[in-house]
């Protein structure tokens, strides 16, 4: 897998998510995740909520169209920040991919899945395509950002 | 036909890590088979197995999606940029 192993999403921002698949429940929800990529960690900075177009099979699939993709590009570029990745929720089921997510996954992003119990959202997970495609890998989900400078830093206070 | 080739981000890293691609093409289709060429890593992600563009890889020749054109026979003209956008799906296993 190509790029950085740790997705860094701060607590509020974390809420954020839960919120939006709570709102939709019982449908999923989706949106982008702005940020930036480092090389061992990418920072998400903002969240760019979107309305999933799905509109035959809302409660178990979502989509995000050229046009809303072209939009939180252009929401990124406009805060001088990358889309690192993807959110969406999963009703009344874990947060784990499916094979549909597989199979329509890009490399590179981090895809961020919440689970929503009964209006209530559970558990929140990350997770990047392999480079061969044939499986998802978990990606690590950190509160904050710890660079090794950092750590020292407040280590010689 | 000069044409260039607009990389997605999440695809740059099996290209070079660039951004486009100049290319000599008279078609959108012989544009992305040069390209796949070069960086064969980016085949699985914008082709099926048996040679389809996959669904969710949407293909722009200049501001027009290739679909409403001639799809990959879609003939170019010196100048023009060819964009690869994705569309993102996915959802629960149900």
């Amino acid at each position: 897998m190509s790029g950085s192993a740790i997705l860094v999403l701060s607590p509020p921002l974390a809420e954020q998510i839960r919120a939006h698949g709570a709102e939709t429940y019982p449908n999923e929800c989706c949106g982008a995740l702005l940020g930036r990529d480092g090389e061992s960690w990418r920072e998400v900075k903002e969240l760019f909520p979107l309305v999933n177009r799905r509109g035959d099979s809302p409660g178990n699939r979502f989509s995000i169209t050229p046009e809303d993709f072209r939009a939180a590009e252009q929401a990124a570029r406009e805060r001088g920040l990358d889309v690192v990745g993807w959110y969406h929720s999963h009703p009344d089921h874990p947060p784990l991919p499916s094979e549909y997510d597989r199979e329509h996954a890009w490399p590179w992003y981090s895809y961020v899945i919440v689970s929503v119990e009964k209006n209530q959202a559970k558990q929140l997970r990350s997770w990047r395509l392999a480079d061969d495609r044939m499986r998802f890998v978990p990606e690590e989900v950190a509160v904050e950002l710890r660079l090794p400078a950092a750590r020292e830093a407040s280590s010689n206070r | 036909m000069t044409v260039k080739v607009i990389i997605p981000t999440p695809l740059r890293p099996y290209a070079g890590k660039q951004e486009s691609l100049d290319c000599n093409a008279k078609t959108v289709g012989e544009a992305l088979h040069k390209l796949t060429s070069q960086f064969g890593e980016l085949e699985k992600h914008l082709y099926t197995d048996d040679g389809r563009i996959r669904s969710f890889v949407n293909v722009y020749l200049n501001d027009e999606d290739i679909r409403y054109l001639e799809k990959e026979k879609t003939q170019t003209k010196d100048g023009d940029t060819i964009s690869i956008v994705p569309s993102i799906a996915g959802g629960a296993a149900r």
